[in-house]
């Protein structure tokens, strides 16, 4: 429904700008489904984890004497709901803008396992990003407002709303180096085959590296918080 | 004050029809305190719920004070007071005392009446030391305490209590019988309420309407109860007898 | 009922003005969200001058136009969308034995003053477009009889909403479809959709009352679907014809309302 309505403004964009940003009217339309199938699966919206109520509760203790360290935990129950979420949340949109666009299909298997990679990177940064964001709560009186700032920070620098490449001059090129470009565009562009494999695929292990290590980082100082104060 | 008559209600759970309440008849006359008996699932909750019009009956009627509750829900909500043991009516979030307030606008409560009102309800009730504090703080026997204040601010006729004994300490059970006695005997409000603490109905009620499987079982005072199982001597073992099916069949059911 | 809407409204912003800084923090953010929406049709006319035939500030005047009954709605009853998550939780109830309609209740219930954050995003965008259009009062009064019209149809969508969820309670998001599409679909031109699409929302959900077919009168403009000139005023209608059609609905929801165990 909002995929189909945000196909129109694309397409409309489109016609008044062929060729913009590299990309066709077909490639404008199948963009706009395939982020709108990644937001399940990315958890654009933010939430996901369980982890800021358990830190509430106090349950976090627990979590945090388990064996399995905490954040490859959280990682391996992330990734198993994003494959959940891929199956109900991601199909359908891709099939009902196939339907009502046509939407443009990888004909070659480079193409595809290209995309998987950068899907399967995309999820780690996703997490390592929610992750974060969810670690806060511990220093925060008021989660809300940091909640908030991630919300507005994913939606609008993702590429979920509208193609990275759109944004003017300066802005777009910082845009599609930041760690959320590595959530929806630079997958995106894989899947239409309109960047770079290599140095996409870089971009995107190099943030889900130096996300997760500071999630390694946080993951410690709640340990020390939690063992010092008694959370 | 409370009648009805051949009620029923039916609930559709997929492609079954359950009859939670079915051919339910009785009334309650002004000033009466009677109290609500029935197994879990009996239909209880859906039998008040139909008389305070939260619920409309698929069939027969039903009367509070005169009037269809489901029809004229606004006009008969003004002339009764509700109470939920298991769920506050109070608004979670606000100080008791401005649950009160609103209560006073929304039930249009004279200002002078509802000061004499609430002076009397938080001396006989203790409400005093809590009426600032917001709901969700208070303990569920000061909640309970707060939720019987709010349900009499606007003096009904009738006060429709479902368990609202639930889960209070014997001490916080008492005060609470007390009062609802007070309540009843003073000024002359009809009480009809739901339990599953027998002792609730030993020290309050003087009239028992049973109800199992939606269906009136036994209706009569409690020494008529006492005397449906010679021999029995004590209330528990005899309501066990009645809703184990120890006792006689629906449809020779005991009549006041 | 107006009293009573004041009166429970007041009565939570009393209590959410006594945390102060969170107060602000959440006006704040509310502005903030509000922008990205403003943030990408800027985006878009960074490439193109117009879109569908319309130019930067014309889209700004129907955003604008749209957004602040969207938001004005959604700080007076945006609760109403909130029925299953009562029915589910069983505060329903409640709502029930009170001597006062449950609608008026439920849209007060929570009432949010922090969402007038997005409220005042709007009248900017508005006044923006209106100031850079040069729009005078001969066609600018319409903007007024707009935004009252919008603020009676989402209203209605949202109780509409809020009826179907005492049949869909299982399915809340299913119904809110309707009234976050209803926002989305009204932030750009009707232009830029398909004929058929713009047809439904004119003939049989009046979306397009809420700001394309006024606006167009604002912007004295054709409409390029080529309907009627006399729809450009036919917006109240439609409106109160849909808050009939939604009143109904929620009688016929509170009716069949079954309230859940004990």
């Amino acid at each position: 429904m909002f995929g189909v309505l945000r196909a129109y403004v694309l397409i409309a964009l489109w016609q008044a700008r062929p060729g913009l940003a590299g990309y066709d009217v077909a490639d404008a339309v199948t963009f706009c489904f395939v982020t709108q199938a990644l937001i399940g699966p990315m958890q654009l919206f933010g939430g996901g984890l369980t982890l800021p109520e358990r830190i509430r509760s106090g349950d976090i203790a627990l979590d945090l004497v388990r064996p399995a360290p905490l954040q490859l935990w959280t990682l391996a129950e992330d990734v198993g709901r994003a494959a959940y979420l891929f199956a109900v949340r991601s199909l359908p949109p891709m099939l009902l803008g196939a339907a009502l666009f046509g939407i443009v299909v990888p004909a070659d298997a480079g193409r595809w396992a290209a995309f998987a990679a950068g899907f399967a990177l995309a999820l780690v940064v996703s997490f390592a990003w929610r992750y974060l964001i969810a670690l806060s709560v511990c220093w925060l009186q008021d989660d809300r407002g940091v909640a908030v700032l991630s919300l507005v920070l994913t939606t609008f620098f993702s590429g979920m709303m509208v193609p990275l490449h759109l944004f003017p001059g300066r802005l777009g090129d910082l845009a599609t180096s930041l760690p959320w470009a590595a959530m929806v565009q630079l997958p995106t562009d894989l899947y239409l085959g309109k960047a770079s494999v290599p140095e996409t695929l870089a971009l995107q292990a190099f943030w889900a590296a130096a996300l997760m290590g500071f999630g390694a980082l946080a993951t410690r100082a709640v340990r020390h918080k939690v063992v010092i104060q008694g959370g | 004050m409370i009648r009805l008559d051949r009620a029923g209600r039916t609930f559709k759970v997929r492609r079954n029809v359950v009859h939670a309440v079915r051919d339910l008849s009785f009334s309650v006359a002004a000033g009466e305190f009677v109290g609500c008996l029935g197994p879990n699932g009996a239909g209880k909750s859906t039998t008040i719920k139909m008389l305070c019009g939260i619920l409309t009956p698929t069939s027969g009627t039903v009367r509070m004070a005169g009037l269809d509750p489901a029809r004229r829900r606004t006009t008969v909500a003004r002339r009764i007071g509700v109470v939920f043991g298991q769920r506050t009516t109070l608004w979670w979030d606000l100080p008791l005392l401005d649950s009160f307030e609103l209560c006073r606008h929304l039930y249009k409560v004279d200002r002078g009446l509802f000061r004499s009102r609430l002076d009397e309800l938080t001396e006989t009730l203790d409400l005093g030391a809590f009426l600032r504090t917001p709901v969700r703080q208070l303990s569920l026997g000061q909640r309970m305490r707060g939720d019987l204040a709010a349900a009499l601010l606007h003096a009904p006729d009738v006060l429709v209590l479902d368990e609202p004994t639930i889960g209070l300490d014997v001490v916080s059970k008492a005060g609470i019988r007390d009062f609802l006695r007070r309540v009843n005997t003073e000024r002359g409000t009809t009480v009809l309420l739901t339990t599953h603490d027998l002792v609730d109905v030993e020290r309050l009620c003087r009239r028992v309407v049973l109800i199992d499987h939606g269906r009136l079982a036994f209706d009569g005072s409690l020494e008529q109860l006492m005397a449906t199982a010679p021999g029995q001597s004590s209330i528990e073992d005899v309501v066990t007898r009645l809703y184990t099916g120890g006792a006689r069949p629906p449809g020779d059911v005991a009549r006041q | 009922m107006v009293r009573t809407y004041a009166l429970l409204a007041w009565t939570w912003t009393r209590a959410a003005a006594a945390y102060r800084g969170s107060f602000a923090l959440m006006v704040l953010l509310g502005f903030v969200v509000a922008a990205v929406d403003v943030a990408v049709i800027l985006v878009v006319f960074a490439n193109t001058t117009a879109l569908a035939g319309f130019t930067r500030d014309e889209v700004l005047l129907l955003y604008g136009a749209a957004s602040l009954s969207f938001t004005l709605c959604d700080m007076l009853v945006g609760n109403l969308d909130r029925v299953s998550a009562h029915i589910k939780a069983g505060t329903f109830d409640t709502f029930l034995i009170r001597p006062i309609g449950a609608w008026v209740q439920l849209a007060a219930d929570r009432f949010n003053p922090t969402r007038i954050g997005r409220i005042v995003q709007a009248v900017l965008v508005l006044g923006h477009a209106v100031t850079a259009l040069g729009v005078g009062w001969d066609r600018g009064w319409m903007i007024a009889v707009m935004v009252a019209t919008g603020m009676v149809i989402f209203g209605s969508l949202w109780t509409l909403a809020g009826a179907l969820q005492f049949l869909l309670t299982d399915a809340p998001e299913v119904v809110n479809t309707f009234t976050y599409g209803g926002q989305q679909l009204t932030q750009y031109p009707l232009a830029v959709y398909s004929r058929e699409l713009v047809l439904g929302v004119t003939y049989v959900l009046p979306l397009a009352f809420v700001n394309w077919q006024p606006g167009l009168y604002v912007l004295g403009r054709d409409d390029p679907f080529g309907t009627p000139e006399a729809l450009r005023f036919l917006g109240p209608v439609a409106a109160l014809v849909l808050a009939l059609a939604a009143m109904a609905a929620w009688r016929q929801g509170v009716r069949h309302y079954r309230s859940t165990g004990s």
